[in-house]
Order: C-alpha cells, then structure tokens, then sequence
C-alpha cells in the first residue's frame, strides 16, 4: 500500500484540504465568536490538535459540525429546517498552554439535539463521527457542562452516598472492599472462602472483578451462592452488615437480568457491572436497580482504552458525568498512590464531580465547567489497584470519608492470612480517622499514627513491615495544563 | 464476640478523654449530637432508643458528654452510640457513627439458622441474637 499517497496533505491554503470543502464548516455557522452560551446548552471543551496547517478556528468548526449537523458538503436538504438551532457552534478557541500544537474549543450544542434521559444518543454525538475525521490529527473530549434542563431526564444513581450508608449502616469513614483473587480459576467454594475470611476480618466489601463472569472453572450461579454464604457467615461472626459485589456482567441483557434476579433472590444488597457492557446496557441494568433496590457497583473496565491519552479520546471526568447521569452507586476513579494510572490533581477532580452538588471550574484538577448537579444523587468514587495500609494517611487526606477504598493484593497478600489483612485495614484506617478527627495533621503525622496503631494490632505492624517499600512513582500520561502557582 | 459496628470497634475501648474529642469533632462540624442505646444490637436494628432529641445547635462538646455519661448510668446493660447528623441539603444524614459504651458482659453473638430450599440449593438465613431469649432490659447481665 502506497502510504504516502493515503497520508492527507492539509498544508496551504489551496491545498486538498481547502478544495474538498473543510474550510466551508466555518462559513456554514459552525463557529461564532460572538455566540453566548444559552443555560440549556449542552457545552463541550474539546483538545483539538489541527492537522499540519489547518487553521484552528477551522478545525474546531469542523469537530463542532461534525458532532451535530454537517457533512462533508453542503446539501440542499438543509434549507428544510431551521438549521440554526440544531448546529452545534463553536464559540471559543483559544491555545493550550506550553503546548503549541493544541488548542482548547468550546463547543455549544442546543437542548433539542439529544434524547431524553439517553447517554448512548449524548455520546453518539458528542464521541460519534467526529473523533475519527481526518482535518484533526488528534481530538481529546476534556470536559462537558451538562444543563439542568438535560440532567433532569436522568434518575442518576439508585441510592447515593448517603442512602447506601443508611443501608450498610456506616458512617464517617471510608468504607473497604477487596477484590478477590486470584481473578481467575478459583472455584466457587474456595473463592468463597476468601470473601469470608476478608469480611469476617473486617472489611466491609468483596467484590467479583471485572472479568469474573461465568467461566467454566466456576460458573456464576455457583459463584453467588456461595458467596453469599460468606457474606451472612461474616455479618454472624461480626454483627455488622456485609456484602459482596455480584458481577452480573453477561453476554445478552436476558441473562444479565437473569443474574441479577438470583442476587437479589439469595439476599444480595449490591450487584456489579463493567463498563464494557455499554451504555445502554448499564442504563437498563441501574433501572433495574431503582426497582429492586440493589447498589449497583460499576467497575470501569475498558475506559483507560481511550481516556488515558492526553492528546485524544474521552478524559475520565466527562465518562464520571455520564456515569452519575446514567445511574451507578460506585464507580471505580483512580488512587492516585495506587498502581493505575492518575494524577492526584486529576484523580481528585473525579470526586469532586461524583461527589458535589454544586461543581466549581478548578482547572488544577482539571475541571474547565461550573456543574450544578440538580439534585442528582452523589456516586461513591471507588480507589482500587496497587494499595496498602501504610498509605491509609494520604488515602484519607486526599479522599476524605466518602470513599469505597479496595485492598487486593494489600487483603490477601498479608503474611499472616486474609483475615489478618483485611485486620489491619481496618485498624489502620479507624486509627487514622480517630486522629484527623482529634485535629492531628494525618498528611505529617500519618506514619507515626499507623506505627502507634500497630503497637495494640500485630497484623498492622507485619502489613506495614511487609509493604513499607511498596509505591508507584510513574510519570502519569494525562496531567492538568494548568499548575498551582505557589504562593507565599 | 465483639461486635464491630461503628466507625471504632477495631481499636481498644476509647477512654472518655477520646469520647469527649470525637464529639468535639461532631459539634466542630456544625451536625447535631445523638445517643442512642439497645440491648438487642442486631446488625439490621436500625432504630435504637432515643437518649432524649438529637442535640441541635450545640456550642459546649461537655454538655453532650454530660448526657453520654447520665445515659450510661441509666443503662449500663446496653450498647450505646454516639452518632453525629447532618441536616444540610443532599445529606440529611448520619456522618459519624460509633459504639462508645458495652455492657460489661462477654458478648455472646448470634445463631445463624440456616434452612436448605428444595429450590436448587438456596438456603434461607436467619440471624438471631443469642440475648434474645431474655426480654428486653434483662439482658447482657451476669447470670
């Protein structure tokens, strides 16, 4: 294949580009400085890296045609409607600092263009045609406000923060879970087994991971029940309430609802999904959920696939917001110490999103929209992947309570046996919210309040012996374009 | 057995001193102060008996720790929380939430029943508190 030949050539003016008619989105109403935003827009903040000599006016004219009305050409047809409202428009470009090559657009769409209460049209538009045309080299999706007047076709979450807390009868404190593992090959029985022990030892969740479903080492029916034996043996030994997310990610919606419909049949107070499901499928699952009163926990399987890169795809905060519309209890948004992907800055920002009701622009974490939420219920923010109990003080520094943090390897690994490890989970967090709320400073003070904690707990002192070493300290791929200038 | 509802069952016994500051942190944040007190701890006993209104507009922590200490005198045979509630919007809620006193009785626990369905191996469970054979206020005291 002839690579050079199939490359675009976009440079000067009286080049392909120009002659095939890209030029024209900007003269066909697509951008207008002078637009003010109406407070039933929809607003999009998109990083667009304009092909070698596209204007970037041009180019953001284009992402804003090409995720409403336009086509490549102009049509006859168009004179049959009032086009102006249904045009998306391009009111802002401005350049991305320290970063020549990229440039920030802000995008308006109208109330009319986008279904009611549907998340699968909203991204059809906004992620559709558009992030593949060839006038960008490369298009990343940074933010989105969404209207009041849209959010209110939504449910949101079944429960929210505060309802789920009434439902497992904690408070003030973030809540554990533990991904059982290995994540596959464990049979029904002893997978149970280590649901119970990490619950019996003091956590307050388990969970199935993303990619447990229905295999043929353990089949999900199995899975379910003995888990759940695990789950009403661990609140007998314990006198507290515990659960275990179920996955009841499945092939077709039938089963799907079939899953489903066991957990809530043998006991079950929360239900799981991934992400890889779809939109559609999820939203239908949380209805599900509303009618049934199950949590349902959303594990974010896939979507590093495109929110990781900085130069294109969906950033992490705009999928947040479709969550919270769609409907999800939890949802996995990073650790930030932890072995995944996530700038702090950035990693708090997601909880901010998932959490507030009123949402102010903060662009060092990120957040380029005021968001008032309307009322839609808070999402619990979900710290999974690569953490241990000696960084219990950053943890609930840079999260605070309302939080699911979850202790894999940092559960099961413990030298001393499950229940040991999900032991001192509890210990050194419950040491740790003691001490931030007698006034202490946990950020300064935090080792010495975890080595004074582990004095009355020896599965504490052998956690923090075993994993004092243990950090991520990678580069994170995606970062604010904005720091905190500090002051004095 | 120890019962590990609240936020600090897994740490010794707090001292009053310890009491006295975590409530300090509930009126410091601006949420109203409640004790609560049951002799039938139950994992899904939502409603414990009301030590008086939850105490509103507080300024002196010493004055809920007054009532903490009058309620245990009242009921030293009980468990009784502390519970800090938030009435701001979106929240309407508990936020903090511990055992600050047990009765000074081994903590017997609870029958987990179990009833095998003919409907493929379901079982039904029933948790039931081994004090519930005794009335109400002749509990978690010695033989």
């Amino acid at each position: 294949m002839d690579l050079k030949s199939s490359t675009p050539q976009y440079a000067g003016t009286d080049s392909r580009y120009a002659r095939a008619g890209v030029k024209e989105y900007r003269e066909m109403g697509y951008y207008d400085p002078h637009y003010e935003p109406k407070d039933t827009d929809t607003l999009a903040l998109f990083r667009v890296t304009p092909q070698p000599g596209v204007d970037p006016e041009e180019a953001a004219a284009a992402v804003a045609g090409e995720s409403s009305t336009a086509t490549w050409t102009v049509v006859w047809t168009d004179r049959l409607t009032y086009l102006d409202r249904y045009r998306a428009k391009c009111y802002r470009v401005e350049p991305v600092p320290g970063n020549p090559e990229q440039y920030f657009a802000w995008i308006a769409y109208d109330l009319a263009l986008f279904e009611e209460g549907s998340i699968a049209n909203l991204a059809s538009s906004i992620i559709g045609n558009v992030f593949g045309f060839k006038a960008v080299r490369a298009l990343r999706l940074e933010d989105m406000r969404i209207p009041v007047a849209y959010l209110k076709t939504f449910k949101g979450a079944p429960h929210g923060i505060p309802v789920e807390r009434d439902l497992l009868n904690k408070y003030g404190r973030p809540l554990l879970g533990c991904t059982v593992k290995p994540k596959l090959g464990l049979s029904g029985r002893n997978y149970g087994r280590v649901v119970f022990e990490a619950l019996a030892g003091g956590l307050d969740f388990t969970k199935d991971d993303e990619n447990i479903n229905s295999q043929p080492f353990m089949r999900w029916r199995d899975r379910f029940l003995y888990s759940m034996e695990a789950v009403i043996k661990a609140e007998q030994v314990t006198g507290e309430r515990k659960g275990h997310y179920m996955n009841v990610t499945a092939p077709t919606m039938e089963e799907v609802y079939k899953r489903a419909e066991f957990a809530k049949q043998i006991g079950s107070v929360i239900i799981m999904a991934d992400l890889t499901m779809g939109y559609t499928a999820l939203q239908s699952l949380s209805n599900w959920c509303h009618d049934n009163g199950m949590i349902l926990h959303l594990h974010r399987a896939s979507h590093a696939t495109f929110t990781r890169q900085k130069n294109h795809g969906v950033s992490f905060r705009v999928l947040a917001k479709w969550m919270r519309m769609l409907g999800v209890d939890h949802i996995h948004a990073g650790t930030a110490v932890g072995k995944l992907e996530g700038d702090p800055n950035l990693v708090q920002g997601y909880y901010t999103i998932l959490r507030e009701q009123h949402v102010r622009p903060d662009p060092v974490k990120g957040i380029y929209f005021e968001q008032d939420w309307a009322y839609l219920p808070a999402v619990f923010p979900v710290a999974s992947g690569g953490i241990h109990a000696g960084q219990m003080h950053l943890l609930l520094d840079l999260f605070g309570d309302d939080v699911v943090l979850q202790f894999g390897g940092g559960t099961i690994g413990h030298p001393m046996g499950i229940q040991a490890g999900a032991a001192a989970n509890r210990v050194a967090l419950e040491a740790m919210v003691l001490a931030r709320n007698e006034g202490r400073d946990i950020r300064r003070e935090g080792p010495e309040i975890l080595r004074q904690a582990a004095r009355h707990c020896k599965e504490l002192a052998a956690a923090l012996e075993v994993w004092k070493d243990v950090t991520f300290e990678y580069t994170p791929t995606d970062t604010p374009d904005v720091l905190a200038t500090v002051t004095l | 057995m120890r019962i590990t509802q609240g936020t600090f069952s897994y740490l010794p016994d707090l001292t009053d001193e310890q009491i006295e500051r975590q409530i300090a942190y509930i009126v410091h944040q601006g949420w109203a102060v409640s004790i609560e007190y049951t002799d039938d701890p139950h994992p899904y006993n939502v409603y414990w008996s009301m030590w008086g209104l939850p105490m509103f507009d507080l300024e002196d922590p010493a004055a809920a720790m007054y009532e903490f200490k009058k309620c245990r005198e009242a009921f030293p045979h009980c468990y009784i929380k502390i519970n800090g509630y938030d009435p701001s919007p979106m929240w309407q809620a508990q936020r903090v939430s511990f055992i600050a006193y047990r009765p000074p009785v081994e903590e017997l626990g609870f029958r987990l029943r179990r009833i095998l369905w003919s409907d493929g191996r379901i079982q039904k469970y029933g948790l039931e508190p081994y004090v519930e054979d005794l009335p109400p206020g002749r509990r978690y005291r010695n033989p």
